[in-house]
């Protein structure tokens, strides 16, 4: 498995290389020099899926084992690498979707004074969601883990300078470290219990888990893949995020990191098939997730806002699909949702960077004729993921719901809801920006804007057929379920079928493309005229439903004053104040005993002689007794 | 006629009461030391008398180490008390306290 | 004569030399050299010692035994185990990285003399295996480093530097009783007086006494760590000590205390040791919390760091009264780890206050603009604070709290909020200080040629011990094993019988 090593190899050389010599590449060569690296990895992770294409079923988990990371007691961790079905699609969209993202942000990017820096930063990104995916024990896996982590929160705060940047970097690095303590303890229990931290012995052996103990490391991991995944309660740091330049949110905010806690749970789908109330338990937060996240996007006024909102919501998709049991819908959804997602960043940066920066789609509109490309795949992929037939997002999301419907019909509910709202918000997003009054006059001082250069609308183009075409990836016809059957080897019994009647079977997709029409139709009666409408967007809503400012008045703002108040209060008074407490006694009785020394010898002579008196007086005493 | 050894020790008894009287109650540096000298001659008979009463030599050799610490302590003592008086002109003691604590 | 011997002498016959090198005070700079060239030998031996040192073994090598003071069964008795040999080489790098790091100082000859010397106390106390000698380099360590920081030290520094003294000494004075009884009850049950470490394991001691005698040891070694609530004295110190004695302070001599809780507390009181496990982790997360909790609310970075210092120190002492391998050798390693990324970070500092005069956070801000290869080494020392794996904060974190987890889960549940607290704190301050724009119209000049050389080799520890560990651990594993083991199988602690303790300690 040389191969797997390139694929991997390939960006942490890139990576190293710009380390070293990326400002004498400058821009755009280090750029150029970026891009080469992660597309080689693209090019080694084809080689690697025909390798494993060449394989039998049940023969395709192959492990590249380099060296012992570290060692102590009963508990080995190496480094070694696993390719196996479900790794090998993760890979592929990993790398092929950061290659075209890398080559966008060439463009993008230009001229800014740390180009080379931020593709340093890519390349590492790279390499760390490459060592998530692929990884053979959770140590390493959460090497990855924190690896994007760092990253996403270098590349958040990469404008520094911006005091909402910085924070906002830190934000993410710090509530995604809540989510890491659950996936330390989970790995600890799982260790505990299974002796191994190895995939290869803990998958297979995850049956000996009893129930309870299932139950405990699910939700565990779950509060590590909310985190990661921005799910409730742990998701404001998605939309603090989009400080990051929008190469950034696209590749690490939409398409691969935030998927990183869906790829997680598919991967313990062994130990998620023994936790009933867990999985359960996911599936309910997946779609309050899901429908929170859908409405709050509905009113946003920030362009990315509304995108990321979208993402989180998409996210929660995910959870429910693998709260049901659908793993492989779960993981169909992500990889179209990382072509459409990706692609509505992309687009949206476009209009951004044209716009000199400007995010608010009150100052957009009528752009379609100026930014035809632009226009025309941000409709591609708000068709995607509205769902309409037969684009992809009407397949991925389709099966999500299916398998929910079968599950729990009222979480079939709620995704459907959530579902005309998705139609309804990207609707409104496109008619706001593309369509309408031109309001941008202002921003660009009376110049048109123009159609971004080839550099980056040959990412949307390619970006635009995968997200319209992804659907063939699984179509739901027996022969034609490709990712199903190249998956269902890796998930085995843990894959939950639901079995619908026929009439269910054509209803439920029919529903679907009903709602994603409706909600398009609503978008085009209430959108396509106007920019503003408060009454459609409540501050409640515009707000995110006030959970940030929540936590910030409560943990971040209780968290602050607990430590002021321990740094200037109790540590010198108390503890301090203890020890300076003992000194003073000591001086205390120092000072008592000081008076006896008044410097008079004849005092020293009488204390003298009287003790003598008293010592003789004692000893005669007891002498005659 | 012989005189009995409690005597001597009497005498003692008083030659060192006398001494530490006058330790006491004198403020001159000088006269204090006559009477630690008194004190250190009392014990000095003492130990002269239970030599001869128990007819054991150590005694006196005792005698031999207590003249020879009291020579040197008045030698060191004496400078001491030159070298204040110098400095301060006086050698009452209840003037000099500056070890006070 | 082994190594072992050599690594004590060198330093110390430097120490003994260096005084009496009256130079002119434009050739001040040979006696510097002196010392960068004793460290330098003093890292090879220890580097040698490291590539001798015989693996699947717990046993003690290049030991070396000569009767010192017979009468009272002292010897000069060394040797060195997995755990003795990390910390030497830890010893061993750090001095000489504080060594080239002195800079601009007037009085070299006793800057260097001193640091010398503590390089000796410090190498003497972590191979001493004669209770005697052990106390005599651990107190003799107190007094160079009191020189250190009242006579070179940055503000108010003297009373900084007695506070410290005072404080340790306080400690030490119950170890040098816990000694003398332990030897004493010893001597009374077998007629042996000796002061030897292998020895005295195998004292039988009523409850009441071993707990007494615990207690007497950690005390010791609690402030010396510092742990807490013994730790106040570490801000102080830590701020106001010169640069190339904080990272000795806080990247060695913090050790000691550690390391004595594992080399007299654990080996001489085991059963006392699970008996009170309870109450050093709970001392431990205490200290994890709390420091992260403190550290959050400073100002200032050097004050900041000494409280990220006891908080990391708390995860030490957890995972040494966990009692399983993996924690334990989590500690260990955790211990050099600790000592590498704490060197590092206080030599940064040192940088910012060499330029910009002050640590306040509010009056820094705006760094990385200006100086982004400063930053950039800032936030790697920053990460591998934090725990990021691939960097060397990681492993040892994480095998601390997966062996805590083992043994005693719901204290390592509690001590991963410190994972969370750690990055809080760290990146906060990083910001404040780096982020945004500059506030003042100076410039910050970028890392120059020599400050990079300086902090080169303790990146490219920080990144290889992230990644290859191995190195270490397999030297760590069998001692910490074996003391676990130790632990583990010593017979519980018998009813107290008060009158052994009376005839014990008269005798």
């Amino acid at each position: 498995m040389v191969v797997l090593g390139l694929v991997i190899g390939f960006p942490l050389l890139g990576f190293l290389v710009l380390l070293a010599f990326g400002k004498r590449m400058g821009d755009p060569g280090a750029g150029w020099f970026g891009t080469i690296a992660v597309a080689s990895s693209f090019v080694a992770a084809i080689a690697t899926w025909i390798v494993l294409l060449t394989k039998h079923g049940s023969n395709r988990t192959q492990v590249l084992h380099l060296f012992r990371w570290f060692q102590a007691g009963g508990l080995r961790v190496d480094v070694s690498f696993r390719a196996d079905p479900l790794s090998i699609v993760m890979i592929l969209f990993v790398t092929g979707v950061s290659a075209v993202i890398h080559l966008y942000s060439i463009g993008y990017m230009k001229r800014d004074a740390r180009f080379h820096q931020f593709f340093i930063y890519l390349n590492l990104f790279v390499f760390s969601m490459l060592v998530l995916v692929t990884a053979n024990n959770l140590p390493l896996t959460f090497l990855g883990w924190e690896g994007v982590g760092a990253c996403s929160y270098w590349l958040i705060s990469f404008w520094f300078e911006r005091p909402t940047a910085a924070s906002a970097g830190k934000k993410a690095f710090i509530i995604n470290r809540i989510g890491d303590m659950g996936f330390l303890l989970g790995t600890f229990l799982v260790f505990f219990n299974l002796h191994s931290v190895s995939y290869s012995k803990v998958l297979p052996e995850a049956h000996q888990l009893s129930s309870g103990t299932a139950e405990a490391i699910a939700l565990l991991f779950f509060l590590a893949a909310a985190g990661k995944s921005a799910q409730l309660p742990l998701f404001t740091w998605l939309l603090d995020a989009m400080e990051g330049p929008t190469p950034v949110s696209a590749l690490i905010h939409a398409a691969t990191m935030v998927t990183a806690g869906v790829y997680l749970m598919a991967r313990l789908s062994p130990i998620l098939a023994l936790a009933h109330a867990a999985s359960m338990t996911i599936a309910i937060i997946g779609v309050i997730t899901a429908f929170v996240a859908a409405m709050a996007a509905t009113s946003q006024t920030d362009i990315k806002k509304i995108v990321a909102f979208s993402t989180v919501s998409q996210l929660g998709y995910m959870m429910l699909g693998i709260g049901t049991g659908a793993y492989i819908a779960a993981i169909f959804l992500m990889v179209t949702h990382a072509f459409y997602k990706a692609l509505i960043f992309l687009s949206s940066g476009s209009v951004i960077h044209s716009l000199d920066s400007e995010q608010s789609i009150r100052r957009m509109g009528a752009l379609a004729k100026l930014m035809p490309i632009t226009a025309w795949t941000m409709i591609i992929a708000w068709l995607s993921i509205a769902g309409v037939p037969p684009f992809s997002g009407f397949f991925s999301k389709g099966s999500v719901l299916e398998d929910a419907f079968g599950r729990n019909e009222l979480l079939w509910v709620v995704g459907v809801v959530t579902a005309l709202l998705t139609a309804y918000y990207m609707g409104r997003l496109v008619f706001v920006v593309f369509y309408g009054n031109a309001r941008w006059q202002e921003v660009t001082h009376g110049h048109d804007p123009h159609e971004s250069p080839r550099i980056m609308t040959i990412p949307l183009i390619v970006l635009a057929v995968a997200a319209a075409t992804a659907g063939l990836l699984n179509l739901p016809y027996s022969g034609l379920r490709f990712l199903h059957n190249w998956l269902a080897p890796v998930f085995g019994s843990a894959l939950v079928t639901y079995h619908l009647s026929s009439s269910e079977k054509i209803l439920l997709p029919a529903t679907d493309a009903v709602v994603a029409l409706l909600g398009i139709f609503l978008a085009w009666r209430l959108w396509r005229r106007h920019s503003e409408r408060k009454a459609l967007e409540p501050a409640v809503l515009f707000k995110g439903w006030y959970i940030d400012t929540f936590y910030d008045r409560t943990f971040a703002r209780g968290g602050t004053a607990l430590a002021k108040f321990s740094d200037r209060v109790v540590d010198p008074t108390i503890v301090d104040g203890a020890v300076g407490g003992i000194a003073w006694l000591f001086r205390w009785v120092g000072g008592l005993g000081k008076r006896v020394q008044s410097g008079l010898v004849r005092s020293y002579l009488l204390i003298m002689v009287a003790g003598i008196v008293v010592l003789l007086a004692y000893v005669l005493l007891s002498a005659a007794r | 006629m012989t005189i009995p050894g409690s005597w001597y020790l009497v005498v003692a008894a008083l030659l060192f009461g006398l001494g530490t009287f006058g330790v006491l109650t004198r403020r001159n540096v000088i006269v204090m030391f006559m009477s630690v000298e008194l004190m250190l001659n009392a014990v000095n008979l003492t130990f002269v008398t239970y030599a001869r009463m128990l007819n054991d030599v150590g005694g006196q050799i005792a005698v031999f180490f207590v003249l020879v610490v009291a020579a040197a302590e008045v030698v060191v003592g004496l400078g001491i008390i030159v070298a204040i008086f110098r400095h301060r002109a006086t050698v009452t003691v209840d003037d000099i306290s500056s070890l006070k604590g | 004569m082994t190594l072992l011997d050599w690594l004590i002498a060198l330093p110390a016959l430097g120490a003994l030399v260096v005084p009496m090198m009256a130079l002119p005070p434009e050739n001040q700079r040979l006696i510097r050299y002196f010392g960068i060239a004793i460290s330098l030998v003093e890292l090879g031996i220890a580097i040698g010692m490291a590539v001798a040192f015989k693996l699947h073994t717990s046993s003690y090598q290049f030991v070396t035994k000569v009767h010192w003071i017979g009468a009272f069964g002292i010897d000069w008795y060394l040797g060195a185990d997995g755990i003795s040999l990390v910390l030497v080489l830890l010893t061993a790098v750090l001095f000489t990285i504080a060594m080239f790091a002195m800079k601009g100082v007037k009085d070299y000859r006793a800057y260097v003399g001193w640091m010398l010397l503590l390089e000796a106390a410090c190498m003497g106390s972590f191979t001493a295996l004669d209770l005697f000698l052990f106390f005599v380099f651990f107190e003799l360590t107190l007094v160079p480093s009191y020189f250190l920081i009242s006579d070179f030290g940055l503000g108010a520094s003297g009373r900084a530097a007695i506070k410290f003294f005072v404080y340790t000494f306080a400690g030490s004075a119950f170890l040098l009783v816990g000694i003398v009884s332990l030897v004493f009850i010893h001597d009374h049950q077998t007629g042996h007086l000796t002061f030897s470490l292998p020895a005295l394991m195998h004292t039988r001691l009523p409850k009441d006494t071993a707990i007494l005698l615990f207690l007497a040891f950690a005390a010791a070694f609690a402030v010396k760590t510092p742990i807490f609530p013994f730790h106040t004295w570490s801000p102080d110190t830590y701020r106001s000590a010169p640069i190339p004695a904080v990272v000795i302070l806080a990247g060695v001599m913090a050790k000691l205390g550690a390391y004595g809780l594992i080399r007299f507390n654990l080996e001489l009181f085991p059963a006392t040791s699970r008996e009170l496990a309870w109450l050093m982790m709970t001392l431990g997360v205490a200290g994890i919390l709390y420091g992260a909790i403190v550290a959050a609310g400073e100002r200032d970075l050097g004050r900041m760091v000494a409280y990220s210092s006891l908080s990391h120190m708390g995860f030490i002492v957890l995972g040494i009264f966990a009692f399983s391998a993996e924690a334990l050798s989590g500690s260990t390693l955790q211990m050099v780890n600790h000592g590498i990324y704490t060197a590092a970070i206080f030599l940064l500092l040192g940088m910012i206050y060499e330029r910009r005069g002050t640590l306040d956070m509010k009056k820094l801000g705006g760094l990385q603009k200006k100086a982004p290869m400063f930053a950039a080494v800032f936030i790697l020392v920053v990460m591998g604070m934090i725990g990021l794996p691939g960097l060397n904060g990681f492993v040892g974190e994480f095998l601390i709290l997966i062996g805590t987890f083992i043994t005693h889960r719901w204290w390592a549940v509690v001590a991963v909020l410190g994972v969370v607290l750690g990055a809080i704190y760290l990146l906060w301050a990083y910001q404040r200080v780096f982020h945004g724009e500059l506030k003042d119209d100076r410039g910050f000049r970028d890392l120059a040629p020599r400050e990079a050389l300086l902090l080169l080799p303790l990146v490219a520890l920080i990144v290889f011990l992230g990644v290859y560990p191995m190195p270490l651990l397999a030297r760590i594993n069998p001692t910490t094993s074996a003391i676990v083991h130790h632990v583990a199988t010593a017979p519980a602690l018998g009813s107290s019988t008060v009158s052994s303790i009376v005839t014990g300690g008269t005798k």
